[in-house]
């Protein structure tokens, strides 16, 4: 528990899940607590560390999830994921990575994704449990029941508004704007502007001095993609200056673009080794030039490499010796720029008998594993995604099927080798105790070669539901 | 009988023709198969690297494309070098691939969303000249798409498979429409040999070379790719008297 002094008197201004269970809020007088929990650890609260904090947290969510981030006092973040969701595998996804990796590191968080940032701000903090994607254009909707404290306003106005008798934001939306405004000043209705998306509320990025970062300020605005490339190789040369004469090599650029009408673009490219070489650089950027729009003209263009690794200078292998092994790092740094990093990968092998859990994927460019998977049984070439359930005719407990019918289409077995037994992973997970599936290689009278399995050994009911599945298919 | 003429008119009629196609740049050799009534028919005693090729499956596999994809990973597996293999769904079982040779550490997969970024990226990867060879499962390969795989496969020696893949068997009919690929093959599965005891012998291929640029088609029935991405003749063919096989 956290106790401050606020006026003259000292409060808690926050408390851990077990303090909350014993009756402890927020707000209450610290000697009253004390009287009910007697063993209660009290710690000052110290705002600097909280805000110093949250800045960390905001760089290490900056180099991960989007250029834009900024610090939304006391105990928020505010993050543009505009143009950075898809390479998350959509907001969602993106929501869930965020909160999962948050949690690991043990810091409990809710998030929500909304038009605005008012709106984001108001459904983090009273609708997520703990995440919350709201749709384009329901603000309005999903705003209307949420309490005023939601609105970001200061505690007095709160108080004076629920005087008045106003509860939800839904009871103030439809209220003539001009007494409210002449009560209560124009925040009130700036901040309901903000939350609906009629007012713009620019996010002024977190930049932090450790972060190498060019810019460069047009007297003219900018807006051909010419034009923009050319300033782009520009700003590149001097990000690469400045990385060597730290002796680092960028793993992720951010480019960002100032617009005329104060909005800004941004583009992010990642790289699989620290790199900074200009002419490399300047390609993965000027391939994005089609994703900025310029609208009235660029001003300002500012070039961060926020995530950077130590590269030292190395000397080049003598072609005397052996021929290098090709560099594919520009390669595989320009397909994972198109498709998003977590669509170029290796194969790795697991160690598991389950046919699905035995490969993972591991990064393009991480160092061959050597081992390959045992080979004494035959694998397909195409697994299907997950087991297609199929109708058979079959011999229990141990005989291949004598014909199955796959996707409305009944074949006759010729052949068959199997079965190849595979028991659940009881040391992982309980509900696979005693989970068996026996595997099946079947061809088909025309050739065609299918991976089949039955779940359950085909004596015991509770090993499986003795119900057949496909599962890939041999060429 | 000889697949291939020799006549020196017809060898200087070719060289013009190959000259006219814009095909110059180094020679970058073929690939044999080790299957001699294969390699006799196409130029250079080989699949010829540094081009495009077309691979489909026949039948089912047309739509799953397994004995495709067994088909050109046993090419890439004899192919020094990474290969980069462009797929739309992620269905490559990778312990499969292995069997045919192309172990784990030399694939790198790029899933990409459409067709479109499928081609753009394997023509990324054929550019780069770094690569042994580059797959991708693609479904429609206009005349345009292809010419371009095509001349960057030829300016970087970097060979290109286009596994043709289809949504739906009544699609493959787009297998017929001309493309610029040196060759175009069509695999099918055939029923495998009985074995003397319950189980299943080594699958077996009707192999379909429906179009070699300056070469001849041809249907073969082989036997599928082993643990080196070798095709191998059927039992029966090769287990024949020595004399048999020469009539």
């Amino acid at each position: 528990m956290l106790a401050a002094r606020v006026g003259n008197r000292r409060l808690v201004t926050a408390a851990c899940a077990v303090a909350q269970e014993l009756g402890l809020t927020v707000g209450m007088p610290v000697s009253k607590v004390q009287a009910m929990v007697p063993d209660l650890q009290v710690l000052p609260h110290d705002p600097q560390a909280d805000a110093a904090s949250l800045e960390r947290l905001a760089l290490w969510v900056l180099q991960r999830v989007s250029p834009i981030v900024a610090v939304d006092p006391p105990d928020g973040l505010v993050i543009d994921s505009t143009g950075a969701d898809h390479l998350h595998g959509g907001e969602e996804a993106m929501l869930e990575t965020l909160i999962g990796r948050l949690v690991m590191s043990g810091v409990t968080a809710r998030a929500a994704v909304a038009d605005t940032w008012g709106a984001a701000h108001a459904l983090a903090r009273h609708v997520a449990v703990p995440m919350h994607v709201a749709e384009p254009g329901t603000a309005e909707a999903l705003l209307s029941p949420l309490p005023l404290s939601a609105l970001r306003l200061p505690p007095a106005t709160l108080a004076s508004l629920r005087t008045l008798g106003f509860v939800c934001i839904g009871d103030l939306l439809h209220q003539p704007r001009a007494p409210l405004t002449r009560r209560f000043g124009p925040d009130l209705c700036r901040r309901l502007d903000q939350a609906l998306g009629h007012a713009s509320e620019p996010i002024e990025p977190l930049r932090l001095a450790e972060l190498v970062e060019v810019r460069r300020a047009f007297a003219e605005p900018i807006a051909a993609a010419e034009t923009i490339a050319r300033y782009i190789g520009k700003l590149v040369v001097q990000l690469c200056a400045a990385l060597e004469e730290r002796g680092l090599g960028a793993r992720r650029l951010d480019l960002l673009c100032w617009r005329v009408d104060a909005h800004v673009q941004t583009v992010r490219v990642g790289l699989a080794r620290p790199q900074r070489d200009p002419q490399r650089l300047t390609r993965l950027l000027c391939e994005k030039i089609e994703t900025i729009s310029p609208g009235y003209g660029i001003e300002i263009l500012s070039l961060t490499a926020v995530m950077v690794e130590p590269l030292d200078a190395r000397q080049m292998a003598s072609s005397l010796l052996e021929a290098p092994a090709p560099d594919l790092s520009g390669l595989v740094d320009v397909l994972a720029n198109r498709v998003g990093a977590r669509g170029v990968y290796r194969m790795a092998p697991v160690a598991s008998d389950v046919p699905e859990r035995s490969v993972t994927r591991i990064a393009a460019l991480s160092e061959p594993v050597g081992a390959g998977w045992p080979d004494h049984w035959p694998r397909p070439t195409r697994l299907l995604p997950r087991p297609e359930p199929i109708e058979t005719l079959a011999l229990l407990p141990d005989h291949p099927p004598v014909s199955i019918t796959w996707r409305g289409i009944r074949r006759k077995v010729a052949r068959a080798d199997g079965p190849e037994r595979v028991f659940g992973e009881w040391w992982k997970r309980d509900a696979e105790m005693i989970a068996v599936r026996d595997y099946f290689r079947i061809e088909d009278e025309a050739g065609e070669r299918y991976w089949v399995f039955r779940a359950g050994d085909g004596e015991h009911a509770e090993t499986g539901s003795h119900r057949w599945f496909l599962h890939g298919v041999f060429g | 009988m000889s697949a291939r003429s020799f006549n020196p008119a017809i060898a200087a009629l070719r060289a013009q023709i190959a000259r006219m196609e814009g095909d110059g740049g180094p020679e970058r050799g073929a690939l044999p198969f080790g299957v001699p009534e294969l390699d006799r028919r196409l130029p250079g005693g080989g699949l010829a690297l540094g081009c495009l090729h077309e691979v489909a499956g026949g039948g089912n596999s047309a739509v799953d494309g397994a004995a495709a994809s067994c088909f050109a990973a046993g090419i890439a597996a004899r192919l020094p070098g990474q290969v980069l293999w462009c797929v739309t769904q992620a269905d490559l079982f990778a312990p499969g691939l292995e069997q045919a040779g192309l172990g784990p550490d030399r694939v790198i997969y790029v899933e990409a969303g459409d067709d479109v970024s499928v081609l753009a990226c394997m023509e990324e990867g054929l550019r780069h000249g770094g690569l042994g060879a580059v797959v991708a499962d693609v479904a429609r390969l206009s005349m345009t798409a292809s010419r371009r795989l095509h001349l960057a496969a030829k300016g970087s020696g970097t060979t290109g498979i286009a596994l043709r893949r289809w949504r739906r068997q009544q699609d493959a009919y787009d297998f017929g429409q001309p493309t610029a690929a040196m060759t175009r093959w069509r695999v099918s599965v055939l029923p495998s040999a009985p074995l003397p005891v319950p189980g299943l012998g080594r699958a077996r291929w009707l192999i379909e070379l429906i179009r070699a640029r300056a070469g001849e088609s041809l249907d073969i029935e082989l036997e599928a790719c082993d643990g080196t991405g070798h095709l191998g003749h059927p039992a029966a063919l090769a287990d024949r008297p020595a004399q048999a096989v020469s009539a």
